[in-house]
């Protein structure tokens, strides 16, 4: 359930998945990241296989259902959390998420709504204990050491809503990008959120886009070029709108930051 | 309280970038960081607010013998206690009150459940004249505006406007010094205080085991209101009790703190019955009217801990929803995520339809909630509600039909990330700035990246795939 920033929690239900050689990881892209942002899908793959993680892309799996959970369709959510649980229920390994609302969708909600089913929700218990954001992982399960960048910055961090208070996210994406030496500007009121809220980007778009602008105000500010985040949702929306408004600012997925491969 | 004309997303459009919602959110920033700094300040209140969720829940959970016990309380210090089903059962009794008293004038401290009732309305009708004393409700009674935040109800007033409307109706010199500006309402007040004949407040906690009520001020009013009128008539909701004095001290502790960042309220009022004989001051008679109005429906219902809310107006200064259109457009006395929240199951569904939708699902007030009151997920609840009777968006449910349809089809879903990435390949440049349909409300704001020409499934399948 959504019980708010509990690093502790979190860190302790990773080490039940035998952290130390993580092996084989199951990528679960996202919608959005499969759709509109393949390279960050890429980048999570590169950043892992150079940790020595074997990652495999189970080809079934789809959306995770949040937009609809979130809209009140508890049935279509149900549906989509029941194929997502088969799916990756059928593998093996930390299930690597790179976005921490559709994370979040999976451990806080999906037995939850396969409550009426023992099975899928066992089933969905068992899938959410595997699932990991991707600043997760790579903080918690594969230690950030070793890390590297070839970006140079100077970069803002915007920690997105539900990996900072559902996943008790709150400094990894900092810690990371400072760990590899990017210059980075801190962001003023970094855990407002930015008006995106999935379908509340387009149910209520004036007000999604008085939030977005008092973010990208707090953007500017920071005089960075880049702005860096884990959730590629709100980054599409904040994208959309500095494009909108002539701020000459990039996004970027924390993996791209962490390797060398050239944008496309 | 009836529908209004336009939808939560109509007005909340109109509000955004004014003026009026501009000092809504630099006041509702402001209030958060003086939280911040005095939860900083006072260590134990992550172990206070459990406590607090502790005994609002097992009051909730108890609620019957608690009121009772305190309905015995009072009756046993001499007061009189009625039970108001509804909004009109409460006026009537009040209005019954004020006539049997001859109340020509009535003074008032800040109350939301009588603004819930629409208790001055009622009085008005009836040919009485009835003064807010809270500084912030004498201006919008002044004014002949509305509250938008439970706690500060102008925060959608500079100090200038408050400068300006006293010089206008009061007479006075302008001023927009708030000391002055206190002042000047002080000295209007203090002639109606002594002169009224009956005082109404609200009740913040009321301890069932000694029948005493709390009633907290930052001005004073609520000490004038409640014991220089011969008559004091106090309205709560039911929700409002707590087992024991020393509950009302631990709510006390988190409510000051939560509210404005104040370790206590400036004054606090525990007010145990009327007048004993040999007491220097106090009203003769004392009215406790105790509203139910919907309480005991939401009370088995699956948004139940809505009613441990103890009013403290932390998650509507945290609410990035607020802070950006203000109080008004959730078109109720109660905005903010609570009031997303309790305006539907209190008044009705019908014509608030958008409020569960009135939040991103952020989760920034259930971090500062006393109680730690669980709003986005009753959101959520509410929006299943909504979505059960029909939408409160035309396009939803056929929209999460078709996507959960694709969703759970494998070979269909590929099928559209395929089509998606045509798109992508026919959009030139990258982007789209004006998309009509569905993509419509996207573009209003803000541009859409075009979709990748090849999305990541296609290139796992040429590279990794088998
Ligand atoms: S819901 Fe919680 S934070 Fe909001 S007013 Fe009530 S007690 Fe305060």
């Amino acid at each position: 359930m959504f019980i708010g920033a509990q690093p502790a929690h979190s860190s302790q239900r990773l080490s039940l998945v035998g952290v130390e050689a993580p092996g084989t990881a199951q990528l679960f892209v996202t919608c959005i990241v499969d759709a509109f942002y393949p390279q960050v899908g890429r980048a999570v793959v590169d950043v892992l296989e150079s940790r020595g993680v074997a990652v495999e892309f189970p080809e079934y799996q789809t959306c995770c259902g949040q937009p609809a959970f979130n809209a009140g369709h508890r049935k279509e959510a149900r549906a989509m959390a029941a194929h997502t649980v088969k799916v990756l229920d059928a593998t093996d390994g930390p299930i690597v998420v790179p976005s921490g609302s559709c994370a979040a969708m999976i451990i806080d909600h999906y037995a939850g709504l396969l409550g009426d089913d023992e099975e899928l929700a066992a089933a969905a218990r068992r899938v959410g204990a595997r699932v990991r954001e991707f600043t997760q992982f790579v903080v918690d399960d594969l230690g950030v050491d070793e890390l590297t960048s070839s970006a140079s910055g100077p970069v803002t961090f915007h920690p997105s809503c539900h990996g900072l208070r559902h996943l008790g996210l709150g400094g990894y994406g900092e810690r990371v990008l400072d760990q590899v030496g990017v210059e980075r500007k801190p962001l003023v009121a970094a855990d407002e959120c930015c008006g995106f809220g999935g379908l509340f980007a387009v149910e209520m778009p004036e007000i999604s886009g008085a939030l977005m602008d008092t973010k990208i105000d707090h953007v500017e500010a920071t005089g960075a070029g880049t702005l860096v985040g884990y959730d590629m949702s709100c980054l599409m929306h904040l994208a959309g709108g500095m494009r909108r408004r002539g701020t000459p600012v990039d996004v970027r997925h924390i993996a791209e930051i962490l390797t060398d491969e050239d944008e496309s | 309280m009836s529908a209004r004309p336009s939808t939560f997303a109509e007005r909340g459009a109109a509000e955004v970038g004014s003026d009026k919602a501009k000092a809504v959110g630099d006041g509702a920033r402001h209030l958060t960081e003086k939280r911040a700094a005095a939860v900083v300040a006072y260590p134990a209140m992550d172990a206070m607010r459990d406590r607090a969720r502790e005994i609002r829940l097992h009051t909730l959970a108890n609620l019957d013998t608690y009121v009772a016990r305190f309905a015995d309380a009072i009756e046993a210090l001499g007061g009189h206690v009625f039970f108001a089903a509804d909004a009109a059962e409460a006026n009537d009794y009040i209005r019954g009150v004020a006539e049997t008293a001859d109340a020509e004038l009535i003074v008032k401290v800040k109350s939301m459940v009588t603004e819930e009732i629409e208790l001055n309305t009622v009085l008005e009708a009836d040919g009485r004249t009835v003064v807010e004393s809270d500084l912030g409700e004498f201006i919008v009674q002044l004014a002949d505006d509305r509250p938008s935040h439970i706690v500060a109800p102008v925060l959608h007033w500079t100090r200038q406007d408050v400068g300006r409307l006293f010089a206008d109706e009061l007479g006075v010199p302008y001023t927009e010094e708030p000391t002055a500006l206190n002042q000047i309402a002080r000295t209007h007040l203090r002639r109606i205080f002594l002169e009224a004949d009956m005082g109404i407040s609200g009740v913040n906690f009321a301890a069932a085991s000694t029948g005493t009520i709390a009633v907290v001020t930052n001005e004073g009013n609520g000490r004038l209101t409640t014991t220089a009128p011969r008559v004091h008539v106090a309205v709560m909701g039911m929700e409002r009790i707590v087992p024991t004095l020393e509950d009302v001290g631990v709510m006390l502790e988190v409510l000051g703190r939560s509210a404005t960042g104040q370790s206590l309220t400036t004054y606090t009022n525990l007010i145990t019955g009327p007048r004993k004989q040999g007491d220097p001051d106090g009203p003769d008679e004392l009215h406790v009217v105790i509203l139910d109005s919907g309480r005991s429906t939401v009370l088995n219902d699956d948004v139940s801990e809505v009613l441990a809310c103890i009013r403290c107006g932390a998650c509507l200064n945290v609410c990035p929803v607020y802070r950006s259109v203000g109080g008004h457009a959730y078109g109720d006395i109660y905005p903010g995520p609570v009031g997303a929240v309790l305006s539907p199951v209190l008044f009705g569904f019908d014509g608030r339809e958008q409020l569960p939708y009135a939040c991103t699902l952020c989760g920034a007030c259930l971090e500062v909630c006393p109680p730690r009151i669980d709003l986005p997920r009753m959101l959520v609840n509410l929006r299943e509600r909504v979505a059960a009777e029909g939408d409160a968006f035309s396009w939803l449910g056929p929209a999460m039909k078709a996507y959960e349809f694709t969703a759970t089809r494998p070979v269909m879903w590929r099928g559209a990330v395929d089509g998606a990435s045509l798109a992508g390949k026919a959009k030139r440049g990258g982007w789209f700035t004006r998309l009509p349909g569905p993509g419509k409300a996207w573009t209003a704001v803000r541009d859409l990246p075009a979709p990748s020409r090849q999305s990541f499934r296609r290139w796992w399948k040429k590279n990794h795939g088998a």
